[in-house]
């Protein structure tokens, strides 16, 4: 999906992700002490905040050079606010408000959450399953008063509740009590809680086909090493059909995620196809998520289910991702009634559209 | 050997949308004078060459070819907008399809010139059918194992043996086929094939008719018995037909063919649920309709890298295996999914119909031109296993 210049954000990106957060490594360490010197090196490159003009401090990359530099993170399974950041840097931007230094995500993450911009100028409400709140210094959310807003908020104004991913990467319970916003703006034509969702699905899909690749090129590697029945499993049938599926799901994840990523790369505002392409990114995702990780345990046996192994960084992440920004079930339903609403007729010329 | 797979984000280009309408105002041209019926699939005949030869005259047979043998020069995607309409409204195309996917590419890499100029411009005017001999007596997809002879004569080849599950034989003018003519080498067990051109009216060719499950005649076997092929027919390397074999398979393994097979079951499906579904119809519908943009959006990119001169034979080799399992698949999930439509809609009698069609058919999708086991194998193979 990548195009020359995408390419020089991307190798910049993964040699600053190998030097400093090589999965292997952090591994091996019981505390989170790499994080710190991790997150300056990705601010000098300027990667967290990719997604905003430099005019209001960012980077200035196009949305296509932000989704492969998080196609890179998912293969390194980075466990730092890195696609929340950016996420919230385009938030922002979308609506004017300038972005502040330090690491950010976003509220709601989930499709029935839905927080409150009172008349008095406060928000109000809750959002469950937030990623990373309770390391970040500020969220942007998507609230919804007489008009939808954007809004910037400290999170230390804000009630977090404790709780982590699968994965054990932070997720909140996030309480806005009457929190005032530092500053907010009404958000654009286009802009609402669907985009966000489907901008958060988006690239929760480019990040689990990134981690799928590493997961795919982890498990052939252990298949040509691990020796049983005097020869390498990988000379099993049985096992080489499993991995050709676990390739087929790897594959299905690049190219649909790709698609969606470089439609939705195409323009400020998400449209209808934004939407098809999408949804169909996160159910297809999703889909091989559960199946890719499933599979490669099977090959990995019990070396892969234990905390020593690196294999879990990459499947529990993915299979946490599944639930973020709606699950595939949400999205199916979604573009289901879409798809019916439109009717048989229309449906082919949908399909052959994109 | 890798386990990158890539999947260029390919966009049908503009000029394919104008060819696209033209396509389908064809297609509802030939509907409307009752050439085919697209909602009964299976009905009718399949093999309709008058039909092709309407479709070879507008130009939409050996689209990619040069000019000089009847040919359009025009693009793979192209081709690709032709090929996807022809099988969305099931169309009849059975007559000209094998060569014009398979057979017309190989002739214009490995024929001789007389061959060429004769033979394809009468297969871009929809004139000739092609059929595939490959499989054998008590080897399928063991092609290694083939023991159809070619002697060498004065002049051409003998050849004595059989083919089986030859699709469309009955009807063919000619058959490219694979032949042993030296046994394989203790070294090479590849060794010793050769690919032939036959034409099928030649003298020792019978054609025994096979019938399937499903009611349908595609299958026979065909028997040589001392059948004489000329020199000029042979195609490619003697004894070296191997390695011929293997790079055109991305053509064959990816088109849109491999997944729209049953397309018409979730249309209908569609029609049936009505605009406004409860959720579990809607959830079901829509992982379908996602799986089914995911594949057509990797097919594409396979068919943009083919044209760009890459050579994506793992992710042609995933695109046949997800895409075929996923259309055998197809008829049991709109039959799960239509188990709770409400007694009265118009379509029931067409949905049950076309679900009986697509579940005797579907047996034969992770068989047909590779099967799910090869394929598995040659993607293992692929990602540097074995």
């Amino acid at each position: 999906m990548t195009n020359d210049s995408d390419h020089i954000v991307t190798e910049s990106a993964a040699r600053i992700f190998a030097d400093l957060a090589d999965p292997q490594t952090i591994n091996r360490l019981d505390n989170g002490a790499w994080k710190a010197p991790f997150w300056q090196a990705l601010c000098d490159a300027g990667l967290p905040l990719a997604w905003v003009p430099e005019r209001l401090g960012g980077a200035g990359a196009t949305l296509a050079e932000g989704f492969a530099v998080l196609g890179v993170a998912g293969r390194f399974a980075l466990a730092v606010p890195l696609a929340e950041t950016l996420l919230a840097g385009w938030l922002l931007t979308r609506a004017g408000v300038a972005a502040p230094n330090g690491s950010m995500t976003i509220a709601p993450s989930r499709p029935c959450d839905r927080i409150i911009l009172d008349e008095d100028g406060t928000l109000s409400g809750s959002a469950i399953g937030i990623p990373f709140a309770s390391e970040a210094q500020h969220i942007a959310v998507l609230a919804h008063g007489r008009t939808i807003v954007v809004a910037l908020v400290a999170a230390s104004d804000c009630t977090i509740g404790e709780g982590q991913t699968l994965a054990g990467d932070p997720s909140n319970i996030v309480r806005f009590q009457r929190v005032k916003p530092l500053r907010y703006a009404r958000a654009p034509f286009g802009l609402d809680h669907t985009a966000l969702m489907l901008m958060g699905s988006v690239s929760r899909s480019v990040q689990t086909a990134g981690a799928l690749e590493s997961i795919l090129s982890l498990t052939v590697s252990h298949a040509n090493e691990r020796v049983a029945f005097e020869r390498p499993i990988g000379k099993f049938q049985a096992v080489q059909h499993n991995l050709a599926r676990l390739a087929g799901e790897t594959a299905a994840a690049l190219a649909v995620s790709g698609s969606a990523a470089s439609t939705i790369g195409q323009s400020d505002n998400i449209d209808e196809s934004g939407f098809f392409e999408g949804a169909s990114a996160k159910i297809r995702c999703v889909e091989a998520a559960t199946e890719g990780a499933a599979i490669a345990h099977q090959v990995f046996g019990a070396i892969g289910f234990t905390k020593e192994h690196i294999l879990h960084r990459f499947t529990l992440r993915i299979l946490a991702w599944r639930d973020d920004f709606g699950s595939e079930s949400y999205w199916a339903a979604e573009l289901g009634r879409h798809v019916a609403q439109q009717g048989a007729d229309e449906f082919w010329p949908m399909v052959a559209s994109r | 050997m890798s386990t990158n797979l890539q999947f260029d984000q390919i966009r049908l280009p503009r000029e394919c949308d104008a060819l696209r309408q033209e396509v389908r105002a064809f297609l509802a041209d030939e509907i409307a004078q009752g050439t085919f019926d697209p909602h009964r699939p299976g009905h009718g005949d399949s093999h309709d060459r008058a039909f092709s030869k309407r479709i070879g005259a507008k130009g939409w047979i050996g689209m990619t070819w040069p000019k000089k043998y009847g040919g359009h020069e025009r693009s793979f995607l192209e081709r690709y907008v032709v090929t996807e309409e022809f099988r969305v409204a099931n169309a009849p195309v059975r007559s000209h399809f094998v060569a014009d996917r398979q057979s017309g590419p190989i002739l214009l890499k490995y024929a001789s010139e007389h061959v060429k100029t004769n033979i394809l411009p009468r297969i871009c005017r929809g004139e000739l059918c092609f059929v595939i001999g490959m499989s054998e007596p008590g080897s399928g997809s063991d092609l290694f194992a083939v023991k159809t002879k070619a002697t060498k004569v004065d002049k051409g080849w003998r050849i004595n043996g059989s083919k089986i599950w030859t699709s469309n034989a009955h009807i063919a003018d000619y058959m490219i086929a694979l032949f042993r003519t030296s046994p394989p080498t203790n070294e090479n067990r590849r060794h010793g094939l050769t690919q032939f051109l036959v034409d099928m009216k030649t003298d020792g060719i019978k054609v025994n008719p096979i019938y399937q499950m499903s009611g349908q005649h595609d299958f026979n076997e065909v028997v040589f018995d001392d059948a004489f092929v000329p020199d000029d027919h042979v195609l490619g390397e003697i004894d070296g037909a191997w390695k011929q074999a293997t790079s055109e398979l991305a053509y064959e393994r990816s088109g849109p063919e491999r997944f729209l097979e049953t397309f018409y079951v979730l249309l209908e499906l569609i029609r049936a649920i009505g605009p406004e579904p409860d959720a579990r119809s809607a959830d079901g519908l829509g992982r379908l309709v996602a799986q089914l943009h995911t594949l057509r959006r990797m097919s594409v990119s396979v068919a943009g890298m083919l044209q760009a001169g890459k050579e994506p034979v793992v992710e042609a080799a995933i695109v046949k295996d997800l895409g075929t399992v996923w259309e055998q698949k197809l008829p049991n999930r709109v039959r799960e999914l239509s188990a709770f439509l409400a007694p009265d809609i118009a379509n029931r009698v067409t949905l049950e119909e076309q679900l009986a069609f697509a579940t005797t058919i579907a047996p034969k999708l992770t068989i047909q031109g590779g099967t799910t086991e090869i394929l598995r194998s040659i993607i293992a193979r692929g990602l540097g296993l074995r």
